[in-house]
């Protein structure tokens, strides 16, 4: 790969090479040196604070004669590694709990695999966010600044400089008198209390600012504060529910939001704390940002104390969870995340495989399952013929012949139909092994992306098998 | 020694893996698609001229990856010097290198890296170069942050079309276009082929605001208050650390202290409009550069960029975007060309306006708003005498003719069918338009 090179171990099959690629880094000074040693050399220019070390030997025979080599790793990542070695280096990692990250790039297709047990997300950073307003379940502190105005005492210069929240709960306040305390939900109804909004807006010539955002946020502000159905199953996950001595911080501090919402929090998650920018003056603005920040260290710190109750109670140290850990999690629990991935082993076990999933989408007619597909055959090809179907120019023919009966074997362990894509042979056979660079450097972009998203535990992974295809520019995600 | 790489033996096979896709046809080729017999001698490797725009972020890879494709004739411009922010991701850069031509730099150590590969370093801008240089190149890839610097190049290349008698495009005048963008996680690649297919002002509104400052400018000559903001944020900060932890957008105390260092910078430059909202807004809106976005959006560019020179396999129709936030997501699809597009459009640009009572300056705001020009200049012919109305880019120009913006034009000459020249920094070429008056028809006289 372009970027990131796989760090350790390298690749040095004495027999036929599986890895058949140049890289960027090697150049004609460092004639017979051990490209892994070179690899790490210039790797590490590149960032004067990164350590790094090489191993000039292949991870076959590390796995035979050190297979304790792997633990103490945080992540591995493999590239370029044949069906023969991946599987028992896939069990031996699954069985350590650490992250497995496969890329390959193979003409123009590329494929990244994620074999990581259970992986939780603090931060998932979510493109679209409805901000934690309360506006139905107002605290007293919100209550008592949005009660505060008499809107229709002000001058209109001031009028059109109060946060929307004010008029907006102003508003619902009176919609609900008039409605007996029902909290509107139909667009009829919400259409109502954008009339009683309109009706508040002061300047006769053009409407305020700040009333435009006030109708605006009737979409989004004006709904029912729930915890959210994803978030919901974290809590009532297994393994939140049922702490033990050994649960990590992610569970603990989940027990400790559950425990809040099922106690202080009245069925609701601590407050996020964050306002939205609007239209205001800056003292209003933020007087109010300071409610809904004094709101939620609040309730992070019943959650935090909670947590410590629990560590106590697990007999775990106390800072195994810090505040500033709880903080974070309760600012992001809404779109805290989980995944739970398998093992290749048994993704390469005909008796294990998810054939349903491979069978499903190889009924749709443009499905990229079909790379798949391919790039198992080649695996199958590699280890029985020692060579990629048409490596060699006089060969081409016969390959074809041959991968297409690799592929009919895989498809009836698959107990799938027929595959009519002699289109996709004929083009794979064409690549015969090609490593294409601009192809690996955008699997390798791409795989250094998940490294850290798996390290750094923000941000969603893929889930778990990512397909690439250049001919076109797609990817396709499938879960195996 | 087995474990050795042979690189004695490795060099002419360098090209092992491209001679595949090269030599051999397949199902997906490009019809036009034709088997090379030596690789070595192909187009790309002998003939083909390839322009790479900008040399940070995008083009350090885009280098890289052309090298590495085989293009052996590749130009590079780019402005800049090199900056210790750039370290971490423009990987051809080192410390040594600081203060240097990014373009000098990128182009030396590629050339080193890779013998037989020829970059050659521009240390200008895009502006510095007539039609003459642009139009010596097989294919122009952009890897650049700004919008303005796409829609200038944009307009050159599709300035070069030529038509023939017929009125038909001419094959050989079209340069294709490869353009990738990136901000945070997400990205774009899209490939124009200009004249035939949606180009950059077709889809402006595709392009948001920009929100990512460059950091020399930010530590150097800041302009905007934004500027002045970030600076706090990303090297008061870390430097100071007052509350001993990360910034906090949503804690008041931390926008209040970056609020009073940014206004207190911002005095010093001379800067207003520093206020707590803004600062709000700066904080809470962080996209930094993502090293492995370069990475995958420069790779799918020179793909592409491949793909056209080779006709080994379809170039992508035309617009790819990519995301990595959730997983991983790229959606491809055919921007469309617009018809009356402003830079590619074949239809006369008509201007519409309310009446000729409006003024010069409304006339100026609907087209920096209509079609985000940045700084206009309009200038006329009456009469068969060219006049000029407003120049805002020279100085004693401006000072003449800046009491015209307050004239109705009317006053100034104009009137329905009229034709007005706009000159703006969005496009190398001056732009005609004709005025047209909302409630009247065209054909007067
Ligand atoms: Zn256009």
């Amino acid at each position: 790969m372009a970027s990131p090179a796989p760090k350790s171990p390298e690749q040095s099959d004495k027999s036929k090479k599986y890895d058949r690629q140049l890289s960027f880094f090697l150049d004609a000074d460092n004639i017979g040196k051990s490209r892994a040693q070179v690899a790490t050399q210039l790797l590490l220019e590149l960032n004067p604070d990164v350590k790094g070390d090489f191993v000039d030997e292949s991870p076959k025979q590390i796995l035979e004669t050190n297979p304790d080599f792997f633990i103490g790793h945080t992540l591995v990542i493999a590239t370029a590694i044949s069906e023969r070695v991946l599987v028992p280096l896939s069990t031996r990692l699954w069985d350590a709990g650490i992250p497995l990250i496969v890329a390959r790039s193979y003409g123009f297709i590329g494929s990244i695999r994620i074999q990581v047990e259970e992986h939780t997300v603090v931060e998932s950073h979510p493109d679209d966010q409805h901000p934690d307003l309360r506006l139905d379940a107002p605290f007293p502190a919100l209550k008592q600044f949005a009660d505060s105005f008499d809107m229709s005492q002000l001058e209109l210069k001031d009028h059109a400089r109060i946060p929307y929240v004010v008029p907006l709960y102003q508003a619902l306040q009176t919609w609900m008198q008039q409605h007996d305390g029902a909290f509107p939900k139909s667009s009829k109804d919400k259409n109502e209390l954008r009339d009683l909004i309109k009706k508040g807006n002061k300047n006769p010539d053009s409407e305020e600012q700040n009333f435009t955002e006030a109708i605006r946020a009737v979409n989004f502000a004006i709904r029912k504060t729930v915890v959210p159905t994803d978030v919901q199953d974290i809590l009532n996950d297994n393994k939140c529910i049922n702490l033990t001595s050994k649960s990590k911080p992610f569970w603990i501090t989940a027990k400790a939001v559950k425990d809040f919402v099922d106690n202080e929090g009245k069925g609701l998650l601590p407050l996020r704390g964050s306002l939205p920018d609007m239209t205001s003056d800056t003292n209003n603005y933020v007087k109010l940002q300071q409610i809904y920040h004094k709101q939620s260290s609040k309730d992070a710190e019943i959650v935090f104390r909670r947590a410590q109750q629990l560590l106590y109670s697990l007999s775990q140290p106390r800072d195994n969870i810090s505040e500033a850990y709880v903080k974070n999690f309760c600012k992001h629990e809404s779109s805290i995340a989980i995944q739970r991935g398998s093992c290749i082993t048994s993704e390469y076990d005909q008796k294990t495989a998810n054939a349903s999933e491979i069978a499903l989408s190889l009924e749709q007619p443009d499905s990229m399952m079909v790379y798949y597909v391919m790039l198992r055959a080649i695996d199958r090809f590699f280890d029985e013929y020692n060579a990629y179907p048409g490596e060699f120019d006089d060969q081409l023919e016969v390959d074809i012949i041959k991968m297409k009966s690799c592929i009919s074997k895989l498809l009836s362990e698959w107990s799938c139909g027929p595959l009519s894509k002699d289109d996709y042979v004929h083009e794979i056979c064409r690549y015969g092994g090609a490593e294409l660079h601009s192809v690996s450097a955008f699997i390798g972009g791409c795989a250094a992306q998940e490294a850290i998203k798996i390290i750094t535990k923000q941000y969603k992974p893929i889930n778990n098998t990512l397909i690439y295809d250049a001919i076109s520019s797609n990817t396709a995600t499938f879960a195996f | 020694m087995d474990v050795a790489v042979q690189i004695k033996d490795a060099f002419p096979k360098r090209w092992c893996h491209l001679k595949k896709v090269l030599e051999r046809t397949g199902p997906f080729c490009h019809p036009d698609f034709e088997p090379s017999t030596d690789v070595t001698n192909h187009f790309i490797m002998t003939t083909c001229k390839i322009l790479v725009i900008g040399a940070g972020g995008l083009g350090c890879e885009l280098l890289k990856n052309l090298a590495l494709m085989g293009f052996k004739d590749i130009h590079v411009i780019d402005m800049d010097t090199i900056d210790l922010s750039n370290l971490n991701r423009q990987f051809l850069f080192r410390r040594k290198d600081i203060g240097q031509s990014k373009a000098e730099v990128a182009a030396k150590f590629i050339n080193q890296r890779i013998p037989g590969c020829n970059v050659t370093p521009h240390y200008n801008k895009i502006q510095d170069f007539d039609e003459c240089f642009y139009r010596q190149f097989h294919i122009v890839v952009c890897g650049l942050d700004s919008i303005v610097a796409r829609r200038w190049i944009n307009g050159m290349l599709i300035s070069l079309l030529t038509y023939d008698d017929d009125g038909d495009l001419e094959q050989s005048s079209i340069i294709p276009m490869v353009d990738g963008g990136t901000e945070g996680f997400k990205g774009n690649v899209r490939v124009i082929l200009p004249g035939i297919s949606a180009c950059i002002e077709c889809t402006l509104d595709l392009f948001p605001p920009q929100v990512t400052y460059p950091l020399c400018t930010i530590a150097s000559t800041p302009r905007l208050p934004e500027h002045c903001i970030e600076y706090v944020k990303v090297i008061q900060w870390p430097k100071e650390n007052p509350y001993e932890a990360a910034i906090d957008g949503d804690d008041p105390v931390h926008i209040n202290w970056i609020y009073e260092k940014a206004s207190e910078r911002a005095n010093q430059f001379n800067i207003s409009g520093v206020n707590f909202r803004l600062v709000q807004g700066v904080v809470k809106n962080i996209i930094p550069a993502v090293a492995s976005t370069n990475a995958a959006i420069a790779a799918a560019c020179t793909t592409e960029v491949f793909k056209i020179a080779t006709s080994c396999s379809v170039p992508l129709s035309n617009y790819m975007v990519f995301n990595d936030v959730d997983g991983l997501y790229t959606y491809t699809y055919e921007a469309e060309k617009k018809d009356d597009c402003l830079a590619c459009g074949q239809t006369a640009k008509v201007l519409e306006i309310k009446s000729t009572e409006i003024k010069l300056q409304q006339l100026i705001d609907q087209l920096t708003e209509s079609y985000q020009m940045k700084n206009p200049g309009v200038t006329t012919s009456i009469n068969g005498k060219n006049r000029t109305l407003y120049l805002p880019t020279v100085s004693s120009i401006e000072e003449q003719t800046r009491e015209n913006l307050k004239k109705n034009l009317g006053d100034l000459g104009l009137e329905n069918g009229s034709e007005i020249n706009v000159a703006d920094v969005t496009s190398p070429n001056t732009l005609v338009f004709v005025l047209k008056v909302a409630s009247e028809s065209m054909q007067v006289e």
